[in-house]
């Protein structure tokens, strides 16, 4: 089982390293940092807070269309080009065991992108300051919550994928991420609210995706500490979100008929 | 031991905007096939072919019904081990060489790694590609990828093999290549189920055939068995035109190439006919016994139904 997860996972990754598309857009995060790195030679004093939120948001960014361009595909491409007949129907390969495994693989990518824009951004930050700081550490804290975006916002595209097109998959998976991303505010609207309306605004903030709890970018620019119980609550977070979403669409995709 | 098996597999879709309509795809469907058999499934396109196929597979679930394989139910893993399935137009990740899928779908047969590069090119110079194998499959021919599907569905070394149409996109010398590596397979005991609307293919490979039309099982048995109903007529051929009006009259069908003249004719027709041409004074050449083909049945049946209107013609005897 292990094995099998393991197996279709390599080969997400190896498609998706072969992908031309991808390289272009690395290339791009390339030009995003060396244009921060210029913006912060030209801010006078805050060159490391320009720098550090224009390199995160872009990191960010970046991975979170690599996220939706290719989780939308995961699944829809395969059964609409049938390079899944040869994977399930005849192998001894379990409709889960294909989903997880392709997440997986999905992850790694972005593991893989985002580790290889963080070089160029911690190359560019060295250039900038000549030395690391202490207060450097906390970039790497704010690296490994946009890691857990992603993990959620691939389990989103790719359930949206078991049942969706491509183009509607993309559309639902880019709103959950723009209304996740005011989670915070909706709370607060609830809150305001009252009676039905307060109740369905607190309702839908605890069921969409909060993806305001891991934007520390501004924290961490400003050298602000983030705590420990944040990095662990959003962890569980994080992986308990992406769990519920991937079972729905192993639920979704095994009742699925693969015409 | 039966390798495969089918009772009352049914399937059907709800079709149109409101997915009222009922679209039965493939009507019950019992049916047996023993091990070791090369068994052909036989149908004109939108038959339920392959929507047979994908049931057997998993890839679609039954409205009703049950199938088994190797005595195990469609969605044993141990039972999905033993199997190997290449579809029609097979297609596969065109980012990969053909070695790399190979290794790739033998790792998630379960192939121990040390064996899976080895079986890869054994495979690959089986099916006459392995000079290609570290080619991205993306620059691959039609014919080729057809190749590759056959590669990929006994790799693992299955016991059953399911063929979709696996002569499909393939020249002449490749089908025949296909057709030898059938006969090789069934040689080594495996049991092959496999569609195809190449009548021609199915009467040379199969042991035993099942003809399906509108998802309906129209018959199914021995090819001899089958083709011995529409069989019973005679070529005649001779020398002269004025026996020709009276063998029309037989309700014979006719060519003529200058003076010769052929007709082939019901068998009860023959004293008469013969007598015909004695008694307009041509020339009598041959009588030739005529063997009826697969086509042939196939072909009464499609009538026959238009015909008659009828859906519904049971299988004799499903196994």
């Amino acid at each position: 089982m292990i094995g099998r997860i393991r197996v279709i996972a390599f080969n997400t990754f190896r498609e998706a390293v072969r992908d031309r598309v991808l390289y272009n857009l690395v290339v791009f995060a390339v030009l995003m940092v060396c244009g921060a790195l210029v913006l912060g030679r030209i801010s006078l004093r805050i060159e490391r807070l320009v720098l550090v939120n224009l390199g995160l948001t872009a990191i960010a960014l970046f991975g979170i269309v690599i996220a939706i361009f290719l989780g939308i595909g995961l699944v829809s491409k395969e059964i609409e080009r049938r390079t899944l007949y040869t994977v399930l129907a005849a192998r001894p390969v379990r409709r889960w065991e294909f989903i997880v495994g392709k997440q997986l693989g999905l992850m790694a990518t972005l593991v893989v992108n985002a580790g290889l824009m963080s070089v160029g951004f911690f190359a560019a930050l060295l250039y900038l300051q000549h030395r690391f700081q202490a207060a450097d550490g906390f970039l790497l804290v704010a690296l490994y919550f946009i890691i857990l975006e992603f993990v959620i916002i691939t389990s989103l595209a790719l359930m949206f994928s078991t049942f969706t097109s491509p183009l509607l998959s993309t559309i639902f998976t880019f709103s959950l991420f723009l209304i996740g991303t005011f989670a915070e505010d909706l709370r607060a609207f609830g809150a305001l609210a009252g009676g039905f309306t307060r109740a369905l605004t607190t309702g839908l903030a605890y069921l969409l995706p909060n993806f305001a709890v891991f934007n520390v970018v501004s924290e961490v620019a400003h050298s602000v500490p983030v705590p420990g119980r944040l990095i662990l609550f959003n962890s569980l977070y994080a992986l308990l979100y992406a769990t519920a979403v991937t079972s729905a669409a192993v639920l979704i995709f095994d009742r699925r008929n693969l015409k | 031991m039966v390798a495969i098996e089918t009772f009352k597999l049914a399937k059907s879709y709800q079709v149109g905007f409101w997915r009222q309509r009922r679209r039965e795809a493939l009507c019950p469907l019992t049916l047996a096939v023993e091990q070791g058999e090369v068994f052909g499934y036989l149908g004109p396109n939108g038959a339920g072919k392959t929507t047979t196929l994908k049931l057997l597979m998993g890839l679609i679930h039954p409205t009703s019904g049950s199938a088994a394989i190797l005595g195990c139910p469609l969605t044993d893993p141990r039972m999905k081990a033993q199997i190997g399935f290449c579809p029609e137009q097979p297609y596969f990740y065109d980012h990969l060489s053909a070695r790399e899928l190979l290794v790739y779908l033998a790792a998630l047969s379960g192939v121990p790694a040390a064996d899976r590069q080895r079986r890869a090119e054994a495979v690959l110079r089986r099916v006459g590609i392995a000079e290609h194998a570290g080619l991205q499959l993306r620059k691959f021919s039609k014919g080729m990828l057809q190749r590759v599907g056959i590669a990929q569905a006994i790799i693992h070394e299955p016991k059953v093999i399911f063929l979709d149409e696996p002569m499909s996109g393939l020249d002449p010398i490749g089908r025949r290549e296909v057709r030898d590596l059938i006969q090789t397979l069934k040689d080594e005991g495996k049991t092959i189920f496999f569609s195809t609307h190449i009548l021609s293919d199915a009467e040379t490979l199969c042991d035993r055939v099942a003809v399906l039309n509108h998802g309906q099982l129209r018959g199914i048995g021995v090819v001899a068995d089958l083709v011995r109903e529409v069989s019973g007529r005679v070529e005649v051929i001779w020398e002269g035109a004025a026996a020709s009006d009276a063998i029309i009259g037989l309700a014979a069908e006719m060519h003529s190439s200058g003076a010769i003249f052929r007709a082939v004719l019901p068998e009860p027709m023959l004293e008469r006919a013969v007598d015909s041409i004695r008694r307009s004074g041509c020339r009598l050449i041959s009588l030739t016994p005529v063997r009826a083909t697969l086509e042939d049945f196939f072909l009464q049946r499609l009538e026959r139904e238009v015909e008659t209107g009828s859906t519904v013609v049971s299988g004799e005897g499903a196994s």
